[in-house]
């Protein structure tokens, strides 16, 4: 007699209503990508741009209600919750990056669905498979065709980068980095105007990008190795109980550092930054280095404090290093530019040498005053303040323009003060904040960073930084200096009127930089309620 | 009644309102407007003054939390020190716009931007010299530079960009060096309790003995960089010779004097440790900035750059009557401060009118100008006289109460301090022999005398320098309180007589 052999599958016990931004924006990808196969080509511009829009707000207005739900937004609760069987953590820095990343997305969207400034078709290519300088390329562009794809595509990396800094295990967080990634790939290529440069830094930044992921899984496994699970909770646990196979965790905290320090394009690992800020699609290069920042330092913030926070002091001195060196190489490379792009570029590199700094101001929670401010606020806060500025210096970059598309030469902004003094006051008035001017955004947010980083007794790093800040400050007011006070080189440069899409993001992101700088108070407080991990 | 709130706002609002309403057909108007806003100004200083206690500690005060995270308030309040600058940039900014009424015609931008500006830059200084917050302070401090890099980038001569550039990036640098300090504070606050920049809370901070020479060390740095002292002083001249007449007013008479302003309010109020322990260095720096400053002036062939280097030598003074550390010499510092406005202004105002006319501001292209303008030659040389700190004129007071001071903290330093005060008067009379003296050159021949406007900006300035000289007793006696209080917190009072008043009268008979 046999006994029947039962075997019983818990099925997994997922908390839908709590991740449901993430897969709203999934569900909008997935019915953008049907969107493709289905609609008429001549709908499908219009039909994208909605969809993506409205799955964003939608996403938007769920994560909001999920924070009130948790108590997280009225203050009443700081915990957060862990789900989806610990692949999740939906805690406050997580629902805040959520939002940040969101409506840094809704921006990057408008600036993609810009269809005024190429004489009605968007900055993508008409069709990218066309090799470039033949027929085929000749005849997309007579007929206007161009790629609604990259709106699905983009949603996919906005999933990504919600579930990165939300990603409560090894495995996880690895998905969430590929599913970043492979779209932003693809992106790269895909700019109307010299498409080379563009496929170049496409081919660039996945290569690099490929190399960098082998790294970050290599660590994984070893992580692994010695924690014997992929939770952050119990490789917490193990950190802290000090189990034998130190080494491991050494190799596995090192490599993970260097997947997470190549997204965030920290040095030495920034050498694909300038080629690839340079020949992405402008939208696109603001969509990255905006969105992509904030999610890679939202996981390094989890990974680091949460899982390795009890080995800070065997990672703390190796971001000591990368700190100093990010932004050595971001503001003394950055002399030497005269592309803006590039420019803006090396200037990325340097803040994020600047959201390192902050990084390192790891400490207990015991030893963190009610009034104080803790490494995890001042680094969030840093994030929204370049997030905003970011984007608004590319989309500044995407309508000055000659001939050949952007003029993003140096020395073809001369004189835009006086052709167009709004245009260049507001990027001016981004420069400065990006110099770090008080009354601007940029004062607060890097006041807050070095604040966190002495409160650890990090000195050299702050003094190396505000070393650093006046050599940057010296290439921001360069570009001021060209705009406002050199006379234009031949024809000058023109400044083409976009739609109202363009100058939103614009408008928003300089608002931004005027009201953080002036009145940071409010964001501060609400990011003290949500600046708390759960495990 | 919120004054100093008003006082900041009125000229900020009134910037604003000038340099951004469209004025292109009528920039008159703007002017006017503009020179309005500045007498408004005035006149509610005035206000201001005249209800100011001097004996009753810090006046005006108002405090709101502002970022309450940074500890940071939005705290606003006036002692002597404070009153007498805010007194002298409200003086100052409608002589200089009636001074440079048409300066701002040719430059970059419009009339009516350069007004705008130089509103906005009066309402920011007000706001520094008032702050008692060291947040509030560093922005208002850095957010001063904005408006001074557009005044010297926009209007002046040729090279001006390059000298706007390099005002910037020296202040900038100076500044940030000053974040790490002002963040620093932040951390100590915090160990303590909770964070607050209130200079009040912070002089009762206990910071450890090495902190607090490292956070003086960031403070001085750009209070040197800003007043400028010797080896950090290179950007003045460069600027000044490039920058409108009135842009230099504004900028060696107020905005240098925040350099000096901040070594007393933040170097002594919040680390009396560490300035006691930096005074032997600092006196040699100022010393050698006195000596530096009035010798490269002596040979200066461009009188813009001329009176540059005077003031390195003045600021020189100014900061050995701050570090001396007794009541001479502090009262000699801060009235210099005031005196020193009033007197390189004029200098700067009367030099400027004659640049302009000849165009040129080398030296060695004028000569018996005093036969064709004498009245110019009349100004000049009184101002000059003033700059030299010849008796009975203001400087003079508070040169001799610094060089007093100083010779009651070390005799050495005094006898090479005192030989700047004759350096002073070759620099002056050579380069008014040089230029107004002689017989009329053909080049100079055409030169005219000044119009009224122009003697309407000298004027009061000129009577504010002789009456100081003689009667200085109403300035001094609101400076002495905030000098006693500085001191007290310092730790130092005046080393007594070594005879006593009784014996020495016994003696003399």
């Amino acid at each position: 007699m046999s006994v029947p052999f039962v075997v019983t599958i818990d099925t997994p016990h997922i908390e839908y209503s709590l991740i449901a931004p993430l897969l709203i924006v999934l569900g909008t990808a997935t019915v953008g990508v049907l969107v493709e196969a289905l609609a008429p080509r001549q709908r499908r511009y219009l039909i994208q741009t909605v969809l993506a829009l409205l799955g964003l707000l939608a996403a938007g207005v769920y994560t909001v209600l999920v924070a009130r739900d948790l108590g997280i937004l009225g203050g009443t609760s700081k915990t957060g919750k862990v789900v989806a069987e610990g692949a999740l953590a939906i805690d406050g820095p997580a629902l805040f990056l959520w939002g940040l990343v969101i409506v840094l997305s809704l921006l990057s969207v408008l600036l993609f669905a810009e269809r005024r400034l190429e004489g009605g078709v968007t900055a993508f290519a008409g069709q990218a498979a066309a090799l470039p300088g033949t027929e085929a390329e000749r005849q997309a562009s007579t007929q206007g065709l161009e790629h609604t794809e990259v709106f699905p595509l983009m949603m996919f990396a906005v999933a990504g980068m919600m579930m990165f800094p939300a990603a409560n295990d090894l495995l996880t967080m690895f998905v969430a980095l590929e599913v970043l990634s492979l779209p932003l790939y693809l992106l790269c290529g895909l700019a109307r105007r010299r498409r080379l440069l563009s496929q170049e830094a496409a081919m660039k930044y996945f290569l690099l990008g490929a190399f960098s992921s082998g790294f970050f899984i290599y660590g994984i496994a070893l992580v692994y190795g010695y924690a014997g699970s992929m939770g952050f909770a119990e490789i917490a646990n193990a950190v802290s109980s000090r189990t034998g196979g130190h080494v491991l965790l050494l190799g596995g905290m090192g490599l993970m550092a260097v997947g997470l320090l190549f997204k965030v394009s920290a040095a030495p690992f920034h050498t694909w930054t300038p080629d690839v800020y340079q020949g992405a699609p402008t939208a696109v290069t603001g969509f990255m280095a905006a969105c992509t920042k904030v999610a890679a330092f939202g996981a390094m913030l989890r990974l680091f404090y949460v899982a390795f926070g009890g080995a800070r002091w065997d990672w703390t001195p190796m971001f000591y290093v990368v700190a100093i060196l990010t932004m050595a190489v971001g503001s003394v490379l950055a002399l030497a530019q005269t592309d803006m792009k590039r420019l803006l570029a090396y200037s990325s590199i340097a803040h994020a040498g600047f959201l390192l700094t902050g990084f390192i101001g790891a400490r207990s929670l015991n030893l963190i005053g009610e009034d104080d401010i803790s490494a995890v606020q001042a680094v969030l806060f840093y994030l929204v303040t370049y997030g905003f500025m970011t984007m608004a210096a590319f989309a500044v970059v995407t309508v000055v323009r000659d001939a050949g598309g952007e003029a993003t030469h140096l020395s073809r902004w001369a004189g835009l003060g006086r052709t167009s003094p709004i245009l260049a006051g507001a990027f001016a008035f981004l420069l400065l904040g990006m110099a770090g001017i008080p009354l601007t955004s940029g004062f607060t947010g890097k006041w807050a960073v070095f604040a966190a980083a002495l409160s650890v007794g990090a000195w050299p790093v702050v003094v190396v930084g505000v070393l650093l800040s006046a050599v940057a400050a010296f290439f921001y007011v360069r570009v001021i200096v060209v705009m406002f006070f050199s006379e234009p080189l031949g024809e000058g440069p023109t400044v083409a009127v976009p739609s109202v899409m363009t100058m939103l993001v614009i408008a928003v992101g300089t608002a931004m930089t005027l009201v953080l700088g002036v009145v940071p108070g409010p964001l501060l407080d609400g990011l003290g309620n949500v600046a708390q991990f759960i495990r | 009644m919120p004054w100093l709130t008003i006082l900041i706002a009125v000229p900020l609002a009134g910037g604003v309102l000038v340099g951004l309403v469209p004025t292109r057909a009528n920039t008159t108007l703007s002017k006017q407007i503009a020179l309005g806003i500045s007498l408004l100004t005035l006149v509610l200083t005035a206000v201001v003054a005249v209800q100011y206690d001097p004996g009753g500690g810090p006046q005006f005060t108002e405090d709101v939390v502002w970022i309450k995270f940074f500890g940071a308030h939005y705290a606003l309040g006036l002692d002597g020190l404070g009153l007498s600058l805010v007194v002298l940039t409200a003086i100052l900014t409608p002589v200089v716009m009636l001074a440079s009424w048409h300066d701002g015609d040719h430059g970059r931008w419009g009339a009516s931007a350069f007004f705008g500006w130089m509103l906005a830059l009066e309402g920011l200084a007000i706001g520094v010299f008032a702050a008692t917050d060291v947040f509030l302070f560093y922005v208002l401090f850095e957010a001063t530079l904005i408006p001074i890099y557009f005044l010297v980038g926009g209007w002046g001569g040729p090279q001006r960009t390059r000298a706007a550039v390099k005002f910037l990036v020296y202040s900038l640098a100076g500044g940030l060096v000053m974040l790490a300090s002002v963040v620093g504070l932040y951390v100590e606050s915090a160990k303590a309790g909770p964070p607050s920049y209130l200079i009040s809370d912070l002089a009762r901070l206990d910071i450890s003995t090495s902190t607090g020479r490292w956070l003086f060390v960031g403070f001085f740095v750009a209070f040197a960089i800003k007043a400028p002292m010797f080896p950090v002083h290179t950007w003045l001249p460069d600027t000044t010779q490039q920058a409108t007449p009135g842009t230099s007013v504004l900028l060696v008479s107020i905005l240098d004097k925040i350099g000096t302003f901040g070594m007393v309010r933040f170097c002594l109020g919040i680390f009396p440790e560490a300035s006691v322990w930096a005074t032997p260095v600092v006196v040699v720096l100022a010393v050698v900035s006195i000596l530096y400053g009035a010798l490269v002036a002596i040979g200066q062939n461009n009188i813009s750059r001329l009176i540059a280097f005077t003031s390195v030598s003045h600021f020189g003074f100014i900061v050995l009557g701050i570090f001396v550390l007794n009541s001479q010499g502090q009262n000699g510092a801060n009235l210099y401060m005031f005196n020193h406005g009033l007197s390189t202004a004029a200098l700067f105002l009367v030099t400027g009118f004659l640049i302009k006319r000849q165009g040129s501001a080398l030296i060695s292209d004028y000569g018996g100008v005093e036969k064709v303008a004498p009245m110019l030659a009349g100004f000049f040389l009184l101002a000059g006289l003033s700059s030299l700190s010849l008796p009975g004129l203001a400087p003079f007071v508070s040169e001799l109460l610094v060089l007093v001071g100083t010779w009651v903290h070390s005799p050495v330093a005094a006898s090479f301090a005192v030989l700047g005060i004759v350096l002073a008067a070759l620099y002056i009379l050579l380069m008014y022999q040089r230029t107004m003296t002689g017989p009329v050159r053909p080049h100079t021949a055409h030169i005219t005398d000044l119009v009224p406007r122009e003697i309407a900006a000298l004027a009061p300035l000129l009577v504010l320098i002789v009456v100081l000289g003689f009667y200085p007793k109403p300035l001094l006696s609101v400076l002495n309180p905030t000098v006693r209080e500085t001191l007290s917190h310092v730790g130092k009072s005046d080393p007594a007589p070594a005879v006593d008043a009784g014996a020495g009268e016994g003696s003399s008979k």
